[in-house]
């Protein structure tokens, strides 16, 4: 069973590779994996992310379905902004991440990853009983075409004739109903490469009409179609977790250093602690060291530790196994190989030097901080 | 589109000979446009004693990392600083300026032709 996308007659047109991605026919690259992450960096991208999940959490008991099936606070999101958040087991393990939008008091959009997000719409479909809400899968019907990088402002007002206004004013993981190409459609100013940048959720029938309008009107200021290569390579440059690899069903968020999301002081309606799928086995972990963290590396030479290769306490003869990588690559960007891995907190202090096995050779890598990149603020 | 030049000989793991002496080898564009951007070439010094059929180097790109096979058995008796320099050019030129390596050929490996190397690469 493969999905596609509404888009994949435009990939096909741009001569796209194209790659299976969690049963949907995605687009791998394009022309160049390091021309099209460049071109993120320093002007701008074009994605199809309409594999995405868009789920809608609709009714009074919204935000309170939402507070008891994630771990972060959704009753306090304000309409308009948006959060990154988690939907954890009840062991606190993690079976996705997820960015909740509010887009009216009692509507909500849930946004899963797409290998995950039939078992998202399960879970909240299950966990939003008793609560006055439902759930409704919106993904079918429902593409995502997101602009990233410097000139995305420039770009989407192109297709958006009198909202530059709304756009450059939009804050940092907020949404608006924007008029584009003379249809309202939920535009965010949110991304997953490490640039400013804005998706736009689109029904279907419009996709193709609004990726080619896009494309007119950004290819003069340096926009072209980027890959899941190149987002992926973003991605990790930019810090960002990527399920799968960083998160999964044996991992905690603090384990992935992202405890943060984890909203114990949420209260009910009369103040007290309000109960959450997941919560008395992450407070009872909360505060603990966990048995591994995740941590940055940075290649000392020039081979790329990759996924699943097990990190040691060194290159010398004889170095034990100390942690496991989660992703690596070479960093177009930074123009040396980076890592993220989880490793024992001996060993997970910035400045310690480690190695990884790559294929049967203990390469150099030291702990550093990440994001690995970030976008000069201008 | 994959090019296939008829004046050369391929193995299964997709290099590339051709007939001169010593022998060129490199990689097909089959290969290159399943690799992307390639950025790092670890290829045997000169002197090396190569196995048709062993591993003798990486080619590594941003997404993903591919051994590379001796196609032939022998000397290595020159590689090519150029693309070990600047691994775009396997990329760009991968049966011109982006050779890997010559090698005085004792012995060879099991190569195909263009034609049964197309089927292989199509399937």
């Amino acid at each position: 069973m493969t999905a596609q996308t509404p888009l994949l007659a435009e990939h096909e047109a741009l001569g796209a590779t194209l790659t299976d991605f969690a049963g949907w026919q995605m687009p791998l690259r394009y022309t160049s994996d390091i021309a099209e992450h460049t071109a993120v960096r320093e002007a701008a991208g074009l994605f199809d992310l309409s594999h995405m999940g868009e789920i809608a959490v609709i009714g009074p008991g919204a935000a309170r379905a939402l507070d008891h099936a994630l771990v972060g606070n959704l009753t306090a999101l304000a309409v308009g902004r948006a959060r990154y958040s988690m939907l954890c087991q009840e062991d606190g393990a993690v079976i996705d991440d997820v960015v909740v939008y509010r887009l009216a008091p009692e509507r909500f959009v849930v946004v899963a990853n797409a290998s995950n997000a039939a078992v998202v719409l399960a879970e909240l479909a299950q966990r939003a009983q008793g609560f006055d809400a439902h759930v409704v899968d919106m993904s079918a019907d429902t593409a995502l075409v997101a602009v990233q990088g410097p000139r995305s402002l420039e770009i989407v007002s192109a297709v958006a004739p009198g909202q530059h206004r709304v756009l450059d004013e939009l804050p940092y993981y907020a949404s608006a109903t924007v008029r584009v190409l003379g249809h309202d459609m939920l535009v965010s100013r949110t991304g997953y490469t490490g640039e400013d940048g804005f998706e736009l959720y689109v029904p279907n029938p419009l996709a193709a009409r609004l990726w080619r309008a896009l494309l007119e009107a950004g290819t003069p200021l340096g926009l072209v179609p980027a890959g899941l290569a190149a987002r992926d390579s973003l991605r990790l440059e930019a810090g960002m977790p990527l399920y799968g690899h960083e998160l999964d069903r044996t991992t905690t968020p603090f384990e992935a250093g992202l405890g943060r999301v984890v909203r114990f002081d949420k209260t009910d309606d009369d103040g007290a602690p309000l109960d959450f799928v997941g919560r008395a086995a992450l407070e009872a972990r909360k505060g603990a060291q966990p048995a591994r963290v995740l941590v940055g590396l940075q290649g000392l030479g020039r081979r790329a530790a990759r996924a699943g290769y097990p990190v040691v306490n060194g290159t010398h003869e004889g170095a034990v196994v100390v942690g496991s990588v989660t992703s690596g690559a070479p960093s177009p960007t930074l123009g040396h190989p980076i890592a993220l891995a989880y490793v024992t907190p001996e060993v997970s202090a910035v400045g310690t030097e480690l190695g990884v096995d790559v294929r049967g050779r203990a390469e150099p890598v030291r702990v550093v901080p990440f994001p690995f990149y970030r976008r000069p603020q201008g | 589109m994959a090019t296939f030049p008829a004046n050369l000989r391929y193995t299964a793991e997709h290099e590339w000979v051709d007939d001169s002496v010593p022998t060129t080898i490199g990689i097909t564009d089959t290969a290159t446009e399943a690799l992307g951007d390639i950025v790092y070439l670890e290829l045997p010094s000169v002197g090396t004693e190569v196995e048709a059929g062993a591993v003798i180097g990486e080619v590594e790109s941003t997404k993903s990392v591919s051994e590379l096979f001796s196609p032939v058995s022998g000397t290595v008796v020159e590689v090519n600083q150029a693309a070990i320099d600047d691994p775009s050019v396997v990329n760009a030129d991968p049966y011109g300026e982006g050779w890997l390596m010559k090698v005085q050929v004792s012995a060879e490996g099991e190569l195909l032709d263009a034609a049964a190397y197309e089927a292989l690469a199509a399937g």
